[in-house]
């Protein structure tokens, strides 16, 4: 089994800054793994402006933030990438395999960052009834297709959650040319950032409908309407607020995950509420010598607090390495 | 075009009577009215290989039930690739009040040839089954039974049929049916005419609609729906064996059904329905659901369920209907076959193999049955040296698409190959998207791989079949 000193999973801004910043603070050797193609994780598809306003003091888009962080990490020879690489297993012992084309590796690391991000609370999760036809994907999974890909999804939509991701999908969308006709909220006020709840729906002059609920979804083969209803503080259902909306694209955005499957396979303590490694600071898990950053930690709303505090994570991890 | 034989229907029921008298020297089309094979009722299944129990003594289900649980133990699940795991089963009681009614499921379980049949108490409970709440004073052991995914039996019959000769034709929904003066039928599907000396009606939900079109309307399918919730990949542990309550009236009750994937699935109700379409969950269901699991195990939590589903049950009386038709010489029905359909649809093809030979088919083997089936590569099943092995050999077995499910690349192709051309077929195939992102991050990246395979532009891709598109308009 091979040794190498930091094996960092994930190479989106969290990964890259724990990368780059492990470097300056001492770390010789850095294994960088990423699943996809390309470094630079979910910022790619987040193609609208807005990153960067702290760490660079600049108005980028996501692929821009990503970029210059790809560029500092693909400089550096001494952090190796390893790119459509996807772990598969990791012990409480700091061994890790992981699968990229053509092998299994098998690796030991004297530290690990786990860099791996979040991914997206689904229908399922909120259970929202009714039948299961094509039409309904996650914010995020939309916001691929149509950023990366091309695709147009549908042609009129209703969005569930004001999170950041729905708002910004409700205005990717309106900009493709597809009817948003409602952004469907049951709490009382929007998680997503103020400037977002004015750039991507008041100036669209899409309707927010907080303290609302879909309480099914129809359509055979593809959507067809979602029922809304009207919910009380409790979020109990108003008997008679109820009212349809036709659409045939149903956008998911009701909050992230972190993703920490691999920390709990390795016999760490995860909160199962919040998914997020028990620990007793910011970066730490209850395995000495695997750290957790990024939005893997904690969900964060600005990419540039996510470079901040992975950065914190590579110069913990180098310390951890020069006191063993 | 001319048959022997016209088989109504690829889910479980048709597939397996396709695959028999695949070893005859017959021409036999099996039609399909949705995209691809189990779409209908056979992809909401549970996917238990019941042992038989709960069944009468003096019911066909019950004696068919035992035969195809033989089958799949003994042949088929060898033959045709399949991943078949024998957990066992556990029906458990919380009242020794209730003792009597598991003695009775006992004798009549032993009455129709079950092996193995054992009464445990409390303690053996808590050894073997650790997660079961305190309520659970005893239960019955039953250890012939299994659990298998639905839809990959499915697809390894139809598989295994199409090589040995089954014309299959997908997208072709019967509308016509004519009998011919001197035995026979014209059966119109998807635009063509066919002829066919015999038809095999297993057109689950419609068998009855199917059957008065073929000129004997003698039944009638009631819908009866179930609704399941999976769990997470993670709480795969929280049961060894499959869990029942004591049966009701209705349904053999809520259970714990451990899946041969891993994620354990909880449900399912039992309430008729009047539409054949109603595949919509409820907030009641998932209540009902909870209750009923948490009375057996209490740890199981709302926030474990990954996904949901509902199906339908083609519920035609008690039993089974499994005949010829006098009324419309040549027509056999396959009908009613709801729970323990799955496992019984072996013999029951054997069965209906009986009643076509009396009523005048001949059955002569051909020279060369292809009985063995080539399991696909699963990565999800494999331990990490032949996984190795795999990908040393294949490089695109090492490309992950699915990451909750550990699908790569290569496996999508693999489902392309064997038959999927539709998202829900490759997830059914492949488990890639059946995860906890529910397909966030690979669905992208399988279309286009569909794409690439397929021919297709994207915004014909669909889900699973005409209507159900996923893309409505492409930005080049």
């Amino acid at each position: 089994m091979k040794e190498r000193e930091l094996v960092i999973v994930g190479g989106g801004p969290a990964g890259m800054a724990a990368a780059v910043a492990a470097r300056e603070h001492g770390v010789e050797d850095v294994l960088l793994l990423e699943r996809d193609q390309h470094l630079g994780g979910i910022l790619n598809q987040c193609i609208h402006p807005g990153f960067g306003l702290h760490h660079f003091k600049a108005e980028l888009t996501g692929p821009e933030y990503a970029d210059r962080f790809a560029s500092l990490v693909k400089e550096d020879p001494n952090i190796e990438v390893s790119l459509r690489s996807f772990v598969v297993k990791l012990t409480k012992d700091r061994e890790l395999s992981f699968l990229r084309p053509g092998s299994l590796e098998e690796i030991k690391a004297r530290a690990i960052i786990l860099a791996t991000g979040c991914r997206e609370r689904t229908r399922e999760m909120i259970q929202i009834p009714g039948s299961r036809p094509a039409g309904i994907y996650p914010a995020g999974l939309a916001q691929k297709m149509v950023n990366m890909e091309g695709w147009i999804p549908g042609k009129e939509a209703v969005i569930v959650g004001s999170g950041d991701i729905g708002l910004i999908m409700a205005r990717r969308m309106a900009l493709e040319g597809v009817l948003v006709k409602a952004v469907i909220e049951i709490q009382k006020t929007s998680r997503g950032l103020v400037r977002n709840v004015v750039q991507c729906l008041e100036d669209f002059g899409i309707p927010l409908y907080f303290q609302h609920r879909i309480s099914a979804i129809h359509g055979r083969d593809r959507v067809e309407k979602v029922d809304v209803v009207k919910v009380d503080d409790e979020f109990k259902d108003i008997t008679g607020s109820g009212f349809e909306i036709s659409c045939d694209t149903v956008l998911i955005s009701v909050g992230l995950i972190p993703e920490n499957e691999l920390l709990e396979m390795a016999g760490a303590e995860i909160d199962r509420k919040t998914n997020t490694p028990v620990a007793k600071d910011v970066n730490l898990t209850s395995i000495p010598g695997v750290f957790a950053c990024g939005n893997a930690c904690k969900v964060y709303d600005l990419v540039d607090w996510v470079t901040r505090d992975s950065m914190l994570a590579g110069k913990m991890a180098a310390e951890y390495l020069k006191a063993k | 075009m001319t048959y022997d034989v016209i088989i109504a229907g690829a889910g479980i029921t048709g597939a397996a009577v396709a695959r028999e008298l695949s070893r005859y020297k017959l021409k036999v089309l099996l039609l399909e009215k949705e995209a691809e094979p189990a779409f209908g009722v056979s992809k909401s299944n549970s996917g238990i290989i019941h042992a038989g129990t709960q069944n009468s003594p003096s019911s066909v289900k019950g004696w068919l039930c035992v035969e195809g649980n033989r089958l799949m133990r003994e042949e088929i699940a060898a033959d045709l690739g399949l991943n078949f795991v024998q957990c066992g089963q556990l029906i458990v009681v919380f009242d020794l009040a209730d003792l009597p009614e598991l003695e009775k499921i006992k004798k009549d379980g032993e009455a129709l040839g079950i092996k193995g049949l054992a009464l445990v108490d409390r303690a053996w409970l808590e050894k073997n089954e650790p997660n079961l709440g305190p309520e659970v004073k005893a239960a019955l052991h039953v250890p012939t039974a299994g659990i298998i995914s639905p839809y990959r039996f499915v697809y390894a019959l139809v598989e295994n049929a199409v090589k040995n000769g089954v014309d299959l034709k997908t997208s072709s929904r019967i509308v016509g049916i004519n009998r011919i003066e001197k035995g026979g039928f014209y059966v119109e599907a998807g635009g063509t005419v066919y002829t066919a000396r015999f038809l095999v009606n297993a057109a689950g939900l419609y068998a009855d609609e199917l059957s008065a079109l073929a000129g004997a309307p003698t039944f009638k399918i009631t819908p009866r729906k179930g609704e399941e919730y999976l769990l997470d990949k993670k709480r795969e542990h929280i049961a060894s064996h499959i869990i029942f309550p004591l049966p009701s009236k209705a349904s053999k009750g809520i259970l714990i059904i451990k899946t041969s994937d891993g994620n354990p699935m909880i449900g399912p109700t039992a309430h008729d329905v009047d539409d054949k379409a109603d595949l919509a969950t409820t907030d009641e269901g998932l209540a009902e659901v909870l209750s009923g699991v948490r009375r057996m195990m209490p740890s199981v939590s709302k926030s474990d369920i990954i996904a949901y589903f509902a199906g339908l049950r083609p519920v035609a009386g008690k039993d089974f209907i499994i005949r010829h038709e006098d009324s419309a010489p040549g027509l056999v029905n396959a009908a009613g076959i709801q729970s323990p359909g799955l496992t019984s649809a072996p013999a029951i093809a054997v069965m209906v193999c009986d009643l076509l030979k009396k009523h005048g088919l001949k059955l002569e083997p051909k020279a060369e049955f292809h009985k063995l089936r080539q399991r696909p590569a699963h990565l999800f099943q494999l331990p990490l040296e032949e996984a190795r092995k795999l990908i040393e050999k294949n490089s695109a077995y090492g490309d992950v698409v699915c990451r909750c499910e550990l699908v790569s690349a290569q496996e999508v192709r693999d489902a392309i190959k064997r038959g999927a051309s539709t998202l829900d077929g490759i997830k059914f195939r492949t488990r890639a998207q059946a995860g906890r992102c529910h397909g966030g991050f690979c669905t992208t990246r399988i279309m286009k791989i569909m794409q690439e395979e397929l021919g297709f532009p994207v915004t014909a891709l669909t889900k699973r079949g005409p209507g159900s598109e996923l893309i409505k308009d492409e930005r080049k």
